[in-house]
């Protein structure tokens, strides 16, 4: 059976899917959590050299990941909108923003608390952390543009140009660690196998999965409150029942 | 300087309350404030709709 992806591209089929997919989404979320959490502090052994420290990783890494992955994601919906004209596209982007803005944050927060007990600092202008907080400033840059013009095509059109040009960011996020000395370290897992004990894996991943889900669904839930933003004079929304 | 002590005496606590806490706190409001923007649109609708109606458009 063929689905016709077109279909959902547009804001009046695309509101009631959204509604529908939403508690599978943060129910999933909060299970896969729950496990991430019980494998990470219960199963996963103690580092060798962090000791209990090294269990932010079981957040931070997640959270950084998300948060480079969202901002390719706005980025997509936005050049999609600019390419198209598709208002759906524009919506999500601007719906995806806050919370890859937020993952950003988690990051960072997280990637102090682990730095100060490991490297004897909150903070330092490495590569990694700069770029990662170059990424919010990115997020709330797009946040703040879209938010100064009144007209939502033009601020949609406007945002989409600095969400794109600010892609090329996430790779310098991704590659820092190659390219430059620094004191974040680099990739623990690679292509070639990896030194982490597989509870220590299976946390991590499972989080990641959660913090996926998660986004997803807080995504879908600010995506519909745009859409009747936005369509509020249309036939569509008035015959809505949660409307009438 | 006290910090580094107590973080050093309690590790599980520090990562519990600094990062999964912050974390999860963050996301809780995240989700009160999509929530509390859907009942603020969702009520702007139906008042822009109910004027409408009374003006006969």
């Amino acid at each position: 059976m063929a689905i016709n992806w077109f279909k959902y591209s547009a804001p009046t089929t695309f509101y009631g899917l959204a509604g529908k997919l939403i508690p599978w989404f943060a129910i999933s979320s909060v299970i896969l959590c729950a496990i991430a959490l019980y494998i990470g502090f219960a199963v996963a052994p103690m580092d060798a050299t962090q000791g209990q420290f090294y269990r932010i990783i079981f957040i931070h890494v997640p959270t950084s990941i998300i948060s480079m992955f969202l901002y390719l994601v706005m980025a997509g919906y936005a050049a999609l909108g600019l390419i198209f004209n598709t208002r759906l596209s524009s919506m999500m982007a601007s719906a995806v923003a806050p919370t890859g803005a937020l993952f950003a944050f988690i990051s960072l927060w997280t990637g102090a608390l682990w730095g100060k007990p490991m490297w004897g600092a909150w903070w330092v202008w490495d590569a990694r952390l700069t770029s990662e907080l170059i990424l919010l400033f990115l997020y709330l840059g797009f946040i703040a543009l879209h938010a100064s013009i009144d007209d939502p095509r033009r601020a949609d059109r406007a945002a989409a140009l600095l969400a794109i040009v600010g892609s090329v960011n996430v790779p310098i996020i991704y590659f820092s660690v190659k390219w430059w000395n620094t004191l974040h370290q680099g990739s623990t897992i690679k292509y070639s196998g990896t030194s982490m004990h597989i509870a220590m894996q299976q946390a991590m991943f499972t989080m990641l999965v959660a913090c996926w889900l998660y986004a997803i669904a807080v995504t879908l839930m600010r995506v519909r409150s745009i859409i009747l933003e936005r369509e509020r004079h249309t036939k569509w929304i008035a015959q809505l029942a949660e409307v009438k | 300087m006290s910090l580094d002590i107590w973080m050093r005496e309690n590790p599980l606590t520090y990562v519990w309350i600094g990062s999964y806490g912050v974390a999860f706190l963050i996301f809780a409001i995240e989700i009160a404030m999509v929530m509390h923007k859907r009942k603020i649109t969702l009520q702007q609708v139906r008042l822009m709709r109910e004027a409408e109606e009374s003006e006969g458009i």
